[in-house]
């Protein structure tokens, strides 16, 4: 049960999360575009269903490996993500990255329908290599005019929150219908990216 | 109903109206440069809105607080410390680019976190003095004018103390392992952050 100085401080923490949405602006810098960049990149992942879904895969998979799965592939996947899209912002180009991204779907989707339980270091590099596809993309369509750093941290979040999201559904699989349905969730994967693969090609 | 109940009960109103106040922010036209108190929260808000130093700062307290309470301590005077000691000599300094360096330092910070590495509190010292010197450095330098920069300085070391007592405070106290790994993912975040720091360092943009 709550104590009354609990309440009290969930009703401050509320009224202060509100407040801040409402702040004014700052003209400390005049930096313009910095607060959009990071929003941007926010949006980035979250506009292609591609992305969340294999995102999302990256987190039922972590779930179902259980510790120290479920540490290691949110780790690897932004570090590699971002190795991506490094490349990408020094001009090196990846053959095939929309391809990749289809196969990541598929393959990330297959691993959660079967409850693939590989070698913790062959789960990482496979994740790592489809990370490097995601990053890259990402990166090939940083904004104009915007701070590059805010933008970037905005995709990285917003990607590390879908691998969230992945994990959190992931929790069910400690029952037995929820292990049922995590595997028919990694069907629906699996088959959505034999779909985005077929759009690749197209 | 005693004086102190109705005081008790009547607490939460009073702070909900100061909360409403909080929402109805208007412009402070309280004459800050005149007092000398403006170039101060100018250096806070600096702080604030200044992604590689904030999140460089909060690497190293997540760090320190994931090895415990006495590291917290330790990075919380020493960062604070080397930052403006280093600002008062950048601010004598020509403003310099270094942005690969501050990459690097996200990079290298963030990484940290993400292996929970497990150093010693001398070697913590060491890093919150090196990375406290690297962005003094580079604050002062950027701000430029000894009078108003010092003060700035100030501000924006206040800032550094509080978020790192904060953040440090914050981790040292959390036990469940699920909380720790979620502070190492955090730090997994800022090192890529870092990494495509040093990727548009490297492109010009």
């Amino acid at each position: 049960m709550k104590t009354t100085q609990q309440r009290i401080f969930a009703r401050v923490a509320a009224l202060l999360f509100t407040a801040a949405f409402l702040a004014q602006p700052t003209y400390a810098h005049v930096e313009e575009g910095a607060a959009a960049g990071f929003v941007t990149g926010l949006r980035h992942p979250v506009s292609g269903l591609d992305h969340v879904l294999a995102m999302i895969a990256v987190g039922l998979w972590g779930a179902q490996m259980g510790a120290p799965a479920v540490l290691l592939l949110p780790v690897t996947f932004p570090m590699m993500m971002a190795m991506g899209a490094m490349l990408n912002l020094l001009g090196v180009p990846i053959p095939g990255t929309e391809i990749g991204i289809a196969a990541s779907a598929i393959l990330l989707g297959a691993a959660v329908m079967s409850e693939m339980r590989p070698r913790l270091a062959v789960a990482a590099v496979l994740i790592a290599f489809f990370a490097i596809f995601h990053g890259h993309a990402h990166g090939s369509e940083s904004p104009d005019g915007q701070s590059g750093l805010l933008y970037s941290m905005g995709f990285i979040v917003a990607t590390g929150c879908l691998h969230g999201v992945g994990i959190s559904i992931g929790l069910i699989h400690r029952w037995t219908w929820g292990q049922r349905l995590l595997r028919l969730a990694g069907g629906g994967v699996a088959v959505a990216g034999a779909l985005f693969m077929w759009r690749a090609f197209a | 109903m005693s004086r102190a109940t109705t005081i008790k009960s009547r607490s939460p109103q009073v702070l909900l109206a100061l909360c409403l106040l909080i929402l109805c922010p208007l412009r402070a036209d309280a004459h800050l440069n005149s007092t000398g108190l403006g170039p101060f929260y100018d250096g806070m808000a600096h702080f604030a809105l200044s992604p590689e130093d904030m999140v460089t700062a909060l690497a190293l307290a997540l760090l320190a607080g994931l090895r415990g309470a006495a590291y917290g301590r330790r990075a919380m005077f020493v960062l604070p410390a080397a930052w403006l000691l280093s600002g008062f000599i950048g601010l004598a300094a020509a403003p310099s680019g270094g942005r690969a360096l501050t990459a690097i330092s996200l990079l290298l910070s963030g990484a940290l976190v993400a292996a929970d590495a497990r150093m010693s509190l001398r070697a913590i010292t060491a890093l919150s003095a090196l990375l406290g010197f690297l962005h003094g450095y580079l604050n002062g330098a950027a701000m430029g004018q000894p009078g108003v920069g010092a003060v700035a300085l100030l501000g924006l070391v206040s800032a550094v103390f509080v978020l790192v007592t904060l953040a440090a405070a914050f981790v040292a106290r959390l036990r469940r392992p699920l909380t720790r790994i979620a502070v190492r993912v955090v730090g997994s975040w800022i090192a890529a952050s870092g990494l495509l720091m040093l990727g548009w360092s490297m492109r010009g943009g």
